[in-house]
């Protein structure tokens, strides 16, 4: 004879683990934290070495110089470069009525990155049991994606740039992390293989209802070749926002601006 | 995660939560009905989910201090990554024993300031007057710290 066990649902007495609402309240701190965001843009490719740093960099920078509020949250975890990039300070982050402020750029971009976290030279590792760690490294890093969201003073920016890193895991980790999909700005190189990796990433994006701004070609007229933004926008009805020159000046960038602006 | 007492038919209510400091998580649930109770043990990798996920088993009673999980949880971070000096409660509040203070003391500067946030929180919200090794053993099983 089986016991007469009820379901989860069955049983709703008060849980004074709450487990639901404390991931409840973490989305409500995110939303609340980005609430002065105007715009939140993930710049992904979907591959790696295309320059999505460098883009992210460059376009908060030139955001900047235009008088526009920009920040730059760096979401890869494994390899930060945003500090450098935007030539960040070497200084203790602070802390003040519960949140941590952002560093800030001599433009003004204000920025947050693992990269200011870590000891020089030595690769991000968690605490925890060694073995299997697969299990539950990437759940770890998706909560240091939500306390990036939510624990840093943001304050009011037009735009939050998040540089993601290659592969679209983050970006899905992102896109359930926010009260609304983020903006997307691909970024691919002129190369076909480029092409086909940024199409995956893009597709992906649309899959979960993120709006694409349009595709920013960069190393152009380098040792690659090839067509893939002009492809992109093709298939996906998007703009090419910008070309960018393997040794851009500040123009390339200030034209990358002007259309952001104009984009959806 | 519910438990029930099958006997009596109730949902078991949360009662209390160790950490032995192996890497497991022990918590007592009791039913309200027989007062049985029951322990649920994790080994160190569902411990370690549970904290991947930034929630507490038990709930808890203070609020979440920012950057919470990445602060208790990285292992490489820079020992003066982060300036906990102009946040409040800094110089102020409970006092701490002296091997209180050489225990925080051996706490790595990339989450210290931080835990000693945790403990005056804690020793202020429970009318403590001295935060004690033993003050910290309590909160540590009370608010479910693990590793601090």
């Amino acid at each position: 004879m089986p016991l007469n066990i009820r379901t989860y649902h069955e049983l709703t007495e008060a849980d004074r683990s709450g487990l639901v609402d404390q991931i409840v309240a973490q989305r409500r701190r995110v939303a609340e934290r980005l609430a002065g965001v105007r715009r939140v843009v993930a710049v992904l490719s979907g591959k790696g070495g295309v320059g999505k740093s460098f883009v992210t960099a460059g376009l908060a920078r030139a955001l900047a110089r235009a008088g526009r509020a920009s920040g730059v949250l760096d979401a890869d975890f494994n390899g930060p470069t945003a500090p450098q990039l935007l030539h960040l300070p070497v200084t203790s982050c602070t802390l003040h009525d519960g949140v941590i402020e952002p560093l800030v750029s001599a433009e003004g971009v204000r920025c947050f990155s693992m990269g200011l976290l870590l000891e020089d030279g030595r690769p991000l590792a968690f605490r925890g049991p060694q073995t299997e760690g697969h299990v539950w490294r990437e759940t770890l890093e998706a909560a240091t994606l939500r306390e990036f969201l939510a624990d840093v003073a943001w304050g009011a920016l037009d735009e939050l740039l998040v540089d993601l890193p290659p592969g679209v895991q983050r970006f899905q980790e992102l896109t359930e992390l926010m009260p609304a999909p983020p903006a997307v700005l691909a970024v691919t190189i002129p190369t076909p293989e480029s092409r086909d990796a940024v199409r995956r990433a893009l597709r992906g994006a649309l899959d979960r209802n993120a709006t694409p701004l349009g595709v920013v070609e960069n190393m152009v007229g380098g040792p690659f070749s090839g067509s893939a933004a002009d492809d992109l926008a093709a298939e996906f009805g998007l703009p090419v926002l910008a070309r960018i020159p393997f040794h851009p000046g500040d123009g390339a960038w200030e034209d990358l601006v002007s259309k952001l602006g104009r984009s959806v | 995660m519910k438990f029930l007492c099958v006997e009596c038919d109730r949902q078991m209510q949360f009662e209390e939560r160790q950490l032995p400091g192996d890497g497991t998580l022990a918590a007592a649930f009791r039913c309200p009905a027989c007062g049985r109770v029951v322990g649920l043990l994790t080994n160190p990798m569902e411990t370690q989910l549970v904290a991947s996920l930034g929630v507490k088993i038990g709930g808890t009673t203070l609020p979440p201090q920012p950057m919470e999980t990445v602060r208790g949880m990285v292992a490489t971070g820079k020992e003066d990554a982060f300036d906990d000096g102009r946040e409040r409660g800094a110089g102020s509040g409970p006092i701490w024993s002296l091997e209180a203070q050489e225990r925080l003391a051996r706490v790595p500067g990339f989450v210290r300031g931080m835990v000693k946030r945790i403990y005056l929180d804690y020793a202020k919200d429970r009318g403590i007057a001295e935060i004690t090794p033993a003050v910290m053993d309590t909160a540590r099983s009370e608010l479910g710290l693990e590793g601090m």
